[in-house]
């Protein structure tokens, strides 16, 4: 029986397992949206495509499930950018389908015609341009394949009118996919494994760097055992948080620009380096020719192009973390590190809990404060989804991630305005799990039309937006190193309350400590999303902070607690 | 330094692009890029001189065996290779010269392809050393016009391109029509 591409599209999709799609329709897509109705798969229609192409990231990192975006042609497509790009940097896997002009048109500079395969050709894993009903079986069904295989990652569809109004037969074996297996990267052998094995068991002062390869590959059990066995401590990348759990007596914390100082300090000190799946992004290594100068570095990726890249490695196992560490496992002698492990300890009372305990919450509302109770009061088990800037790290200093997929933020793109619909996505893929969304005023005001999405959709999200009149992150950076010209730094924002109103939706405006517990309950126990606006501090700034181009170890550390408050309690 | 990587790409559209937008993003230095059918149906050759330092032309391996139309790509051997360029070059050659310019591409091994009346059309192919040092040869007689190929290489010996790793790589023919 031949069916039209555009039923074709909705047949593979439910092939794939969808359940959600996140779109917006448009003429070259019609055809499409038209067919769908005869589907069992969900429409989320969103308020900007950048905001659906975020749901759909945030609905795969959520859940480890393609997530998927359909958008029209022209400013349609071209709104998906930087939603493509943010899941690219963060190997977040996504398919974009996205309509097209009929293909008699294409290069014509027909009505809403863009080049958005050529646009999207660097952010993203493959994109495909399909222009005959034949074709969209074979270019979906490789397209689900690239984008969860491997090293995850954005993948687009770009299919024209008439590809989805021609007719064509479904064949979906003869679709079956295979170019996504050409090039995996050999396993490693055993003189590897083993010459991996003698460096790790001949380390006096080994560190694991563990990152979102650890989520991406599900290796957490084997990371663990890794740890416990050789008793070897771990620093966790911004993307790595919640791989592994933050409670666990042989984690330190976050590593790298705003990580915890005694993290920073044993990467420095530490002799051997096991990097499980992370990419030493910049934010991470701080000025690369003082990174870890005492350390071996063992380099565990199944991208081979990771490899050497940033930080020459000793020796390098490239393949899936999982299917690695489970190799190296037995060769790995149980030992007992507690010379190194009390060294660390050691320098734990300089941290950042020193330094919250140390703000005086007497009449001002402190984000760090804000996130620590947020974290006491779900008792850890939320899902965060956080956007860019202060507040973010405040998030990832202070809320302290157990749980896998617990964390989900735009690490390698920094995408303000990420988070509400990614939470929004996280949430249509883990109905039960608790969302809160933490953004900062400036972030929120770039995608804050999503709350009404939450409202027609019924999805309920718990949103925290922390106010602090600026766009925090940079001001810091003003306040630092450009002797304090604030230019275009501080931000008006609407009455976050009446905002919430107008959406339908309850706002609770928090402007000291003492209404935290009480508001944050409100927003848990409301059947719909709630927006609590805290009023934070204005000109707070997140510490430690590796200033770009210092070593690690170069950390500024925060001023007395008096330089940055007139009044309140005595430090702790 | 540099470099000669051949990659087998599936023949498609676009797929020039994708390995040009590579190089391009990636900020590796392309020196000469030729591609060409191969023995297989469906498959293209590039032949892809980079600058790099041995480093670099190891990440830019890593990368393009990253794409999805790329099928293989061999970093040849900086001794075990045979690289071939191929030059076209149109000299001035009036009666008064024309001997001696016929003599220059007797001793490079050259042919004269076409003949004008005081011009003469030159091909030559051998390696980047010697089709520089035939130009610089001719250039006093006055070049007109000199169009080049870039190199192709082989390894060489008896190593069979491609074939092995295409016959065990699984579906190496995708998706046909569509792609950029
Ligand atoms: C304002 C701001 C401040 C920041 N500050 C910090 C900071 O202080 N500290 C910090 O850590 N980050 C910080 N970041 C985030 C930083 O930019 C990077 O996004 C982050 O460090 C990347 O972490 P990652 O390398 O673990 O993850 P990714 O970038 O996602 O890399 C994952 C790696 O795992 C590999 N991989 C994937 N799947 C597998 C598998 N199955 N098996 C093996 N390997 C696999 C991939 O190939 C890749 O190399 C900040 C970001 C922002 C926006
Ligand atoms: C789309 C986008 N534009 C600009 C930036 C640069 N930037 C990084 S953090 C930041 C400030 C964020 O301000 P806000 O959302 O109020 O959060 P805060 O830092 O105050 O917590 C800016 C402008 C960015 N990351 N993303
Ligand atoms: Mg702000």
């Amino acid at each position: 029986m031949k069916q039209s591409g555009a039923q074709i599209i909705w047949e593979c999709l439910v092939r794939e397992g969808v359940d959600t799609v996140f779109g917006y329709p448009g003429g070259a897509i019609l055809p499409a949206y038209d067919a769908m109705l005869g589907y069992p798969i969900r429409h989320v229609l969103v308020r900007h495509e950048q905001s659906a192409a975020h749901m759909a990231d945030g609905y795969a990192r959520a859940s480890g499930r393609v997530g998927v975006v359909v958008a029209t042609s022209g400013p349609g497509a071209t709104n998906l950018v930087t939603g493509l790009a943010t899941a690219m940097m963060d190997s977040s896997p996504v398919v974009a389908i996205t309509g097209q002009v009929g293909s008699a048109l294409l290069g014509t500079d027909a009505f809403q015609e863009v080049d958005i395969t050529g646009i999207t050709l660097p952010i993203t894993k493959h994109n495909y341009l399909v222009t005959r009903a034949a074709d969209v079986a074979p270019a979906l069904r490789e397209a689900f394949a690239v984008a969860r295989s491997g090293r995850p990652g954005p993948v687009l569809v770009d299919i024209t009118k008439d590809a989805q109004q021609g007719l064509a037969e479904l064949d979906w074996e003869g679709a079956v996919p295979s170019r996504h297996l050409r090039h995996i990267p050999p396993f490693p052998d055993e003189k590897e494994l083993a010459a991996a094995a003698e460096l790790i068991n001949a380390a006096h002062r080994p560190l694991i760097l563990a990152g979102h390869g650890i989520q991406l590959s599900g290796a957490r059990a084997e990371v663990l055992s890794f740890a416990e066995r050789g008793d070897v401590p771990f620093a966790i990348t911004l993307l790595g948080l919640g791989a592994v759990p933050a409670t666990h007596p042989l984690s330190l914390g976050m590593m790298g620009m705003h990580g915890e100082a005694w993290v920073n300090h044993a990467i420095q000190e530490a002799d051997l380096l096991l990097a499980f799946g992370m990419r030493f992004d910049d934010r991470v290594t701080g000025k690369l020719r003082e990174y870890a100068p005492n350390a071996k570095k063992i380099h565990i990726d199944i991208d081979p192009s990771e490899i050497n890249k940033i930080v020459p490695v000793d020796l390098a196992l490239g393949g899936d973390l999982k299917a690695v560490l489970e190799a190296l496992l037995p060769l790995v002698q149980v030992a007992d590190r507690s010379a190194w492990l009390d060294r660390i300890r050691s320098w734990k009372g300089d941290s950042a809990v020193r330094d919250i305990k140390n703000l005086p919450d007497e009449g001002h509302l402190y984000a760090a404060h804000v996130m620590n109770d947020l974290w006491r009061l779900t008792k850890g088990g939320a899902v965060v989804v956080s956007d860019v800037g202060q507040h973010q790290m405040w998030e990832a200093q202070y809320y302290h991630h157990d749980a896998e997929r617990s964390l989900i933020t735009s690490g390698g793109a920094g995408t303000m305005g990420f988070a509400l619909p990614a939470a929004i996505g996280a949430k249509l893929a883990r109905p039960d799990a608790e969302d809160w969304v933490v953004a900062g005023d400036g972030g929120f005001q770039m995608t804050f039309a999503e709350l009404i999405t939450t409202v027609q959709e019924q999805v309920k999200v718990n949103i925290a937006v922390i106010n602090n009149g600026y766009l925090g992150m940079v001001r810091q950076w003003q306040e630092l190193f450009y002797e304090g010209r604030y230019a275009a730094t501080p931000i008006l924002s609407p009455d976050f309350v009446k905002l919430a109103e107008a959406f339908g939706i309850p706002g609770i405006r928090v402007q000291r400590r003492g209404e935290v517990a009480e508001a944050v309950a409100r927003a848990r126990e409301a059947q719909g999303t709630v927006l609590v606006e805290f009023r934070v501090e204005q000109e707070d700034s997140v510490y430690p902070m590796v200033p770009a181009g210092a070593a690690l170890h170069e950390m500024i550390r925060r001023p007395a607690p008096s330089a940055i408050a007139e009044t309140g309690s005595d430090p702790v | 330094m540099s470099h000669v990587l051949v990659v087998y790409t599936d023949d498609e559209p676009g797929v020039l692009t994708r390995v040009a937008s590579l190089f391009r993003r990636r900020g590796f230095n392309i020196h000469s890029l030729t591609v060409g059918p191969t023995e297989r149906e469906r498959v293209s050759r590039m032949t892809i001189v980079v600058d790099a330092d041995e480093i670099l032309a190891r990440r830019a391996v890593e990368h393009l065996r990253k794409l999805v139309n790329v099928l293989e790509v061999q970093q040849l051997d900086r001794a075990r290779k045979v690289v071939r360029d191929l030059a076209l070059v149109r000299v001035k050659a009036g009666p008064e010269i024309r001997s001696r310019v016929l003599e220059l591409v007797q001793v490079f091994r050259a042919n004269v392809v076409d003949i004008a009346e005081d011009s003469l059309v030159i091909e030559c192919t051998g390696n980047l050393e010697k089709i520089e040092a035939l130009v610089e040869m001719l250039r006093p007689y006055g070049i007109l016009e000199v169009g080049r190929t870039g190199a192709v290489a082989l390894a060489r010996g008896s190593r069979a391109g491609a074939r092995r790793t295409l016959a065990t790589v699984p579906g190496t023919d995708g998706p046909q029509t569509m792609s950029v």
